[in-house]
């Protein structure tokens, strides 16, 4: 139960303002969201050959230099890290698999190591989330003056698991893939065991992590993002609107019920999505934007194919 | 007339400028900068007049009673919900279920309504100048719901005795919803909401739909459209 | 000498019991699962599992007459300017007129008003009988929205919005055409003599998300004055508890399967929703870790049956209870009395529960004129305010015992268990033990 927002810029000159065109939106979906509150950014996409991860580390003294210095020696690559709030930009060289297995390993590193979070990674993507309020969460993350192309956010009010950074939105379903969830699912604890069984491992108890492994399982097995989604829709079972951010724009689907609402609106600058009008109203020539409902059991999609 | 800007006081300032007026009052108000947010102008009873110029959130107008609500923009979920009586007007589309479980007055919606428009609903008149969305008229028990454009799926699903008129399409019926004979006075009745709500469209255009009754006595037959 | 014989005593199955036997057959007459009305009537984990330990050597009591025990209760201190003030800490919870009669609801304001308490509207709207004989009436506000209108909103003394009930979480309201009456029907805006089908999900809002909106609507459609409370059935507790608390409610309501309902399928009274004892502590500790006990009043109902129950769930964190079966029992419900009447209808006193045919001997859960007739609301009155009474009394004596000078100061560490099962609902601990199951122990 949350408030889901999405911006994407079709006008590049406006990108060095996409942080702040996107604040007001989130704040004010607080109040359907108060626990928590994530944000994935898409900016300064990396070169050829690099890959850029977001992580976290509840310790906030947790020293990402020392993991900066390790990585580099260990897997014999370019590392450069940016420290942002409790998470960390790194880009690297390296094999993307075999930094993650290195992330993972706790024998090849200090045990601090298996307590980092990978939470989303790609060419363009920065994610990132925290308990506490939306607009407490925006500027721990100095995303006012942030420059990009889209973004999408989420509120959270947690439902039936736990208020922990781990368990709050986006999701990361693949590269530069990513979820963000208004409603509830049903059927998510089946889908948990079964995608488990194909070698998914999972942080949280919560339902959207589920719906995101689901995606990032359906498209490792070689569906398009669209297949995918259509799959999503007959085989999650709930109640949800669903936003998902891909590299190129984002995605948004609702379930046949479609009682969690959401709205869409789009000028020749930008195309937005909210769960409450309200969000979008901020937005620079919002009142004379084309506004509409997103279809139940419809994909709609921007930026990409 | 009054002008009331919702971005200097607020919606309770608003509503409680809008409250605070004896059963009577004819005052005229226009509320600006609505920004999309909700509840504004809820809870009216005198035959006021407001003029909202922009977009509102949910639950405009609910509960109102006697007043004259005009929206220049588009309305959120629950647009006039349990209205008593009164008149309230949309130029843009309204969201979902737009008009629900109100007991009398009337809605009109000059644009599309989203999904469930007039579920439940107790007596209210319903005129939408375009589209509804699915489950339109869901246990619908009274009133009548007229449909200048296309219905969506599960129209009239599970209903009473509302009457539903469509001009358009309709994509498919609810439970016990079924397409019923247009009489001379069902005619009537159509003009004269037509007429009520200023929206251009001859009455000989449309077709009726109603309950086929079947749900009202359990039958173990029935058994399957629960 | 006992004669020889190649039989056994005849035995018959726990598991095909006679109700079982029965219910079978008659599914297989009928075809149609069977209704009816009251709370689950199965054995359950309950609070009689739960004892006080009252006084001794490190416990002093308080004494009987001059060493007084205060039972008032304030509901609705969170947002609304004009919380509810009640005497005792038990409310009459919601129940329809319509699944009632008029005089039963009339009966109840007047009972409910002498004891200095509330009562509560059901699934059909507020009859001028109850307002006018309820000095405190809470509206509920239904996914069905029967008979809801803003004279009467504006009118209540608190509202509560329904999401669920103990007998039903998940399900609608219904009531069978027998009892839609020409007066039922119109308050309901309905066909006389149909059976009306219900709505289980509020028409214009899902979600804790959304119900935080439509709870500011009402805030603002009765000027902020009014509590709001949401009423749950007893599914999640912990987490229903929690996403109240977020969705803006200043008191709620949970309701556990020993609760009552005018009509609904017996397999879902019996076989969806907790138990009222393991819905109370999870609810209370959500509401401490939200910081919010005390401050968003916690109400338990669902089975309370007299003073031991009030007690004890204020001691395991409730701020008050409502009680509906017990109600309707001291208005009259399944007297002996009537004994020959129930024989006739093919039940007995005390098992009646088939109250969506209207044909309650006692005029309580009918339409009909003749047998409404029968109940004198004075006199019911009086009664179900002579119940109140004996409830706080009784409360009072436990809580006097435990040398508290007022109930609200009843904690779980005067309570020890029975059973391992309410040892562990309760978290209080086995009786002659420290052991509390679940809780680990150095």
């Amino acid at each position: 139960m949350c408030g889901i927002v999405g911006l994407y810029l079709k006008n590049a000159e406006l990108q060095s303002q996409l942080g702040s065109m996107f604040q007001p939106m989130l704040v004010e979906m607080s109040s359907r969201g108060p626990d928590s509150a994530g944000v994935a950014i898409y900016r300064n996409p990396v070169e050829l050959g690099q890959t850029k991860f977001s992580l976290a580390h509840d310790d906030p003294d947790f020293s990402w230099e020392t993991l900066e210095t390790e990585l580099a020696a260990t897997l014999q690559c370019s590392v450069s890290i940016k420290t942002v709030g409790t998470h960390c930009i790194l880009v690297t060289d390296a094999d993307e698999a075999k930094v993650v297995q290195w992330l993972k390993n706790s024998q090849s590193a200090p045990d601090v190591l298996a307590e980092i979070r990978i939470v989303g990674s790609g060419k363009s993507i920065e994610i990132f989330k925290e308990v506490g309020s939306p607009e407490t969460v925006y500027e721990q993350f100095n995303l006012s003056h942030a420059s990009g192309t889209h973004m999408i956010g989420h509120t959270r009010m947690a439902t039936e698991s736990a208020v922990t950074t781990a368990g709050s939105h986006p999701f990361a379903t693949g590269a530069d893939l990513c979820l963000v969830h208004n409603g509830s699912l049903s059927n998510h604890n089946i889908l948990r065991r079964n995608l488990e069984h194909e070698g998914i491992r999972f942080q949280t108890e919560n339902d959207t992590e589920v719906a995101g492994a689901y995606l990032t399982w359906k498209l490792r097995s070689g569906a398009t993002l669209r297949q995918a989604l259509e799959d999503g829709i007959r085989e999650l079972d709930g109640f949800y609107t669903f936003c998902i951010g891909t590299q190129n724009g984002f995605a948004v689907v609702r379930d046949p019920i479609a009682c969690k609402h959401a709205i869409l609106a789009e000028t020749d600058d930008w195309v937005a999505m909210a769960t409450e009008f309200r969000a979008i109203a901020y937005l620079p020539g919002a009142d004379q934007a084309r506004i509409w409902e997103p279809e139940p059991s419809t994909i709609y999609v921007w930026g990409e194919e | 007339m009054e002008i009331l800007d919702l971005k200097k006081i607020g919606v309770r300032g608003v509503n409680s400028i809008l409250h605070d007026l004896s059963q009577d009052s004819r005052q005229n108000f226009e509320i600006q900068n609505p920004q999309g947010q909700h509840s504004i102008a809820c809870g009216l009873d005198a035959p006021l007049i407001v003029e909202i110029k922009g977009h509102v959130g949910f639950y405009c107008g609910g509960m109102n009673k006697f007043a004259k609500i005009t929206i220049t923009g588009h309305a959120g979920v629950g647009l006039a919900e349990n209205m008593m009586s009164g008149n309230i007007r949309v130029t843009g589309n309204a969201s979902e279920s737009a008009g629900a479980t109100a007991h009398g007055g009337l809605l009109v919606i000059e644009g599309n309504a989203s999904s469930r428009c007039g579920i439940s609903m107790k007596g209210v008149d319903i005129v939408v100048g375009g589209s509804v969305g699915h489950m339109s008229g869901f246990m619908a028990q009274s009133g009548n719901l007229v449909i200048c454009g296309d219905a969506g799926e599960a129209l009239g699903d599970s209903i009473y005795e509302t009457k539903i008129f469509v001009r358009g399409e309709v994509s498919g019926l609810g439970t016990d919803c079924i397409e019923k004979e247009m009489t001379p006075e069902h005619f009537s009745k159509l003009s004269e909401l037509l007429e009520s709500s200023g929206l251009k469209a001859d009455p000989a255009d449309f077709r009726r739909y109603g309950s086929a009754r079947k749900l009202y006595n359990f039958d173990i037959d029935n058994a399957d459209a629960y | 000498m006992t004669k020889l014989t190649s039989q056994t005593h005849p035995r018959k199955s726990a598991t095909f019991d006679d109700y079982t036997l029965s219910e079978i057959r008659r599914a297989a007459a009928t075809g149609i699962y069977d209704i009816r009305g009251g709370g689950a009537k199965r054995p359950l984990p309950g609070l009689d599992d739960l004892l006080f330990l009252g006084a001794s050597m490190s416990r002093y009591p308080l004494e009987g007459y001059r060493e007084n025990c205060g039972t008032d209760v304030v509901l609705g201190t969170r947002f609304a300017k004009n919380p509810l003030r009640l005497k005792i800490p038990i409310t009459i919870a919601g129940m329809s007129f319509g699944s009632l009669s008029a005089q039963a609801k009339e009966a109840l304001g007047r009972g409910a008003t002498i004891a200095g308490t509330s009562t509560t509207t059901g699934d059909g709207g507020m009859t001028p009988e109850e307002r006018g004989q309820s000095e405190m009436l809470i509206y509920q506000y239904l996914p069905s929205r029967y008979g809801m209108n803003p004279d009467d909103l504006r009118k209540a003394d608190a509202i509560e919005v329904v999401v669920g009930q103990g007998a039903k979480p998940g399900g609608g309201g219904m009531l069978l055409g027998l009892k839609i009456s020409e007066r039922v029907a119109e308050m309901r805006n309905l066909p006389q003599g149909i059976d009306q089908r219900s709505a289980c999900r509020h028409p214009d809002w899902t979600g804790p998300d959304d119900l935080e909106i439509k709870i500011s609507e009402l805030r603002e459609i009765t000027d902020w004055e009014k509590p709001i409370f949401i009423k749950i059935g007893g599914a999640r507790p912990y987490y229903d508890t929690a996403l109240s608390v977020k969705a803006g409610a200043d008191v709620i309501v949970i309701d556990g399967m020993q609760g009552g309902t005018a009509a609904t399928q017996e397999v879902f009274i019996e076989h969806v929703g907790q138990p009222t004892l393991a819905c109370i502590r999870p609810a209370v500790k959500a509401l401490q870790e939200l910081g919010m006990h005390r401050k968003v009043q916690l109400i338990v109902s669902g089975g309370i049956r007299n003073g031991a129950d009030v007690a004890k769930a204020l001691a395991l964190g409730a701020d008050a209870v409502s009680i509906g079966t017990a109600a309707l029992v001291a208005l009259g419900d399944n007297d002996p009395e009537l004994e020959e009447e129930y024989q006739k209808l093919g039940t007995t006193a005390g098992a009646y529960d088939d109250w969506h045919e209207g044909r309650d001997p006692a005029g309580i859960s009918t339409q009909d004129p003749e047998l409404s007739k029968r109940l004198d609301p004075v006199l019911a009155g009086r009664r179900l305010a002579n119940y109140l009474k004996v409830m706080t009394l009784e409360a009072q004596t436990i809580a006097r015992s435990c040398g508290k000078s007022h109930v609200h100061n009843l904690e779980p560490e005067d309570l020890v268990a029975l059973t391992v099962e309410a040892a562990a609902m309760a978290q209080v601990p086995l009786s002659g033990t420290d052991w509390i199951p679940g809780k680990n122990h150095d």
